[in-house]
């Protein structure tokens, strides 16, 4: 497998603050890599170094197997797609989409051709002599990325591209960018807070947290084997429901709840008996007649429903702690009712209460 | 049905109301107050001198006449050259001409610079520079004739380095180098005395530029004069715009420097002026005094009139981001 983009122990300060702490990171070629975490968590600022917009404290950046950090972002065969599109508002679309070739003394006819081919692949050739004010949010956002197309480079970035859309444009441009990787095989990194993105666009995530990259994986291993309760927490939604217990002899225990971990994969099936967090997906929880199959049965009682049309939403109290079970949404479920349900502990996660780490 | 018969639609407004007086009131009172000299002055400069004698001010003229606006312009004297204002008009624009366009130029790159190009120390700069725009003129007026003459007489001898070969060349040699006394050293301290003011109005406007844009500017591998140019310059018209009428009345209004730093043959226009107004020989010619006045104040007059939204707009663009 070739590397497409290297971080090696990167750190980034600013004045005092640690903003990324000696970060590790290997891209392979035509990946697409999605950075994700709540603001703050230090993504951008991971992807402005990729580029070469800001100035790396400590540690190195490869791109295509050459060290770049010292090398201007022109220099470094990268094109970056912005939240704001960040168009130039005196210039044409052709205009935008040229400036850096112009920049880069590539012959006419050469810019030409580029400009066109971009302007094919986004479907943008009839806004070509418009200016960007006079465009729609996605077209705009479609002119930003044919920007970077139009380089030639080896590897976009997209810092949030799709945030300013609405929902639905977003939903849209969302497979058109999977179109887009598909059809270019570049190497595309991607940053996002958005889970939906990530689970959808990405070969891999990288779970971001202070700095520091939580868990890097491919969106099933993120989703279905969280490695800490960090990630557990900050993937799906709702959110996994959580209850603090004691392990012992692979019987999980958190008052008068048992719960013997029946197929739970353990890391190390040697796992010595310790207090415990056990995390369980609201869509992992089954009803109705799956229940009778389901290897751990007990009732709750409906505190609260939450009908979506595709899903239904059920607060629950479990013990008096909150328990979120999904259901289907054609399911009528009314409050103060007592529910059956079924848990699979082989779909569980169980992190250890100190270290967070999954058991 | 709805009931239809209690209020409904917008609510009907009375054009006649205690505050609606007040403030038309107001506003009229306080045009009256600083329109009445304007008006004092356009009807005295078109006045002969036997009906100013009248002494009713007020009163529209009888007779008009042009004749003190021509007298002004081109026939009224300071001492003993008698060619009106025309000469401290052409001096007035060669020093407005240069010293806008430099300081200008020289600000808007600074305040680019401040603003997109962070340097170590960059902070602390603007604010030494910023700190330059609480001096008071008084303090720095001395030391710049001492830096006036000493640089005119160092480029002197820099310049007269050059002499041997230009004169082997068949050019004629420099001659002494006259900065203090000349309409070159004045368009020099103007473009300093701009410098504060302006390089914080344009560090400003940059400093609202999204920064998104300078980046991909960046990634598309343009430097710092490719973003200045073709990114920055064409998007902030505006602030240029502003940044021009604060020099041109700025420069134009000022008296200070005009009357510290030149000689009677290189006087600006409002020097002139006072000259001319304040003379102490012959009879006080109103007439010419009101038109000289006048016509010293058309410039930064046309310049509010031409511009009086462009310049709102700028100010406020301008002021709004820290």
């Amino acid at each position: 497998m070739t590397h497409s983009v290297q971080i090696k122990n990167l750190d980034l300060s600013f004045g005092a603050v640690k903003v990324l702490k000696n970060l590790n990171l290997d891209i392979a070629e035509g990946e697409f890599l999605v950075l994700l975490g709540s603001s703050g968590c230090g993504k951008s600022t991971l992807l402005n170094c990729i580029a070469g917009l800001l100035e790396v404290t400590d540690g190195q950046i490869f791109i295509k197997g050459e060290n770049v950090t010292w090398a201007e972002p022109s220099e470094r065969g990268i094109g970056m797609v912005f939240q704001s599109y960040a168009l130039y508002p005196q210039m044409t679309v052709k205009g935008n989409l040229s400036f850096g070739l112009k920049n880069a003394k590539v012959p006419k006819a050469e810019i030409e051709k580029r400009v066109a081919r971009a302007a094919d692949v986004l479907q943008i050739e009839p806004l070509l002599n418009r200016k960007p004010g006079a465009l729609s949010g996605g077209q705009r956002q479609r002119v930003a990325i044919g920007r970077a197309l139009v380089r030639d480079v080896d590897v976009f970035l997209f810092d949030e591209p799709l945030s300013n859309l609405d929902a639905k444009l977003r939903a849209d441009l969302r497979v058109e960018l999977k179109r887009l990787h598909n059809q270019l095989q570049n190497t595309m990194i991607y940053v996002t807070h958005d889970q939906v993105e990530a689970m959808t666009l990405a070969d891999r995530i990288a779970v971001m947290k202070g700095g520091l990259i939580m868990q890097l994986g491919t969106p099933d291993e993120i989703y279905n084997r969280p490695d800490n309760l960090y990630v557990a927490d900050f993937i799906g939604s709702p959110s996994m429901n959580f209850r603090d217990g004691m392990l012992e002899n692979g019987v999980f225990k958190s008052g008068d709840l048992t719960l013997p971990l029946i197929g739970y994969d353990f890391i190390d099936p040697q796992t010595a008996d310790r207090p415990v967090v056990i995390g369980m997906r609201p869509e992992h929880i089954v009803t109705g007649e799956l229940v009778a199959n389901a290897p751990v049965q007990m009732n709750v009682t409906v505190d609260l429903v939450e009908p979506m049309g595709s899903d239904t939403l059920i607060y629950a109290a479990v013990n008096g702690d909150p328990f979120r079970i999904r259901m289907d949404g054609q399911a009528r479920v009314k409050k103060g009712e007592v529910l059956a349900i079924g848990i699979d502990p082989s779909r569980a996660s169980v992190f250890d209460k100190k270290s967070e780490a999954r058991l | 049905m709805t009931d239809m018969t209690g209020p409904r639609g917008p609510k009907p407004k009375r054009v006649f109301n205690s505050t609606n007086i007040m403030i038309y009131g107001t506003l009229f009172i306080v045009c009256l107050y600083y329109l009445l000299p304007l008006y004092v002055m356009i009807v005295t400069s078109l006045k002969g001198m036997p009906e100013i004698r009248l002494g009713n001010i007020f009163s529209p003229p009888v007779e008009v006449t042009y004749e003190p606006w021509v007298k002004a312009w081109s026939e009224a004297c300071t001492g003993i050259n008698c060619e009106g204002l025309s000469r401290g008009f052409m001096n007035s624009v060669r020093i407005l001409v240069p010293s806008v366009i430099i300081s200008i130029a020289i600000a808007s790159v600074n305040g680019y610079a401040l603003a997109n190009w962070k340097f170590k120390g960059s902070e602390t700069f603007f604010t030494i520079l910023i700190f330059g725009a609480f001096i008071p003129y008084q303090v720095m007026i001395y030391p710049i004739v001492i830096l006036l003459r000493e640089s005119g007489d160092g480029m002197t001898n820099v310049m007269q380095m050059f002499n041997p070969m230009l004169e082997w060349m068949g050019f004629e040699g420099f001659g002494k180098i006259r900065l203090m006394g000349s309409l070159w050293g004045l368009v020099i301290v103007h473009t300093i005395f701009g410098m504060p003011i302006l390089t914080l109005l344009f560090r400003n406007y940059f400093t609202s530029v999204p920064e998104e844009l300078f980046k991909a500017a960046r990634v598309d591998g343009a430097g710092f004069w490719g973003i200045y140019f073709r990114i920055m310059l064409p998007m902030s018209l505006p602030i240029f715009v502003v940044a021009m009428i604060l020099q041109v009345t700025g420069i134009w209004n000022d008296f200070l420097f005009g009357v510290i730093y030149t000689k009677p043959d290189t006087y600006p226009m409002t020097v002139q002026l006072n000259n001319i107004v304040n003379s102490v020989q012959g009879v006080k010619e109103y007439n010419v005094n009101m038109a000289a006045t006048l016509l010293t104040g058309l410039v930064p007059l046309f310049i509010y009139f031409a511009s009086g939204k462009l310049f709102v707009r700028g100010i406020a663009a301008g002021a709004v981001k820290g």
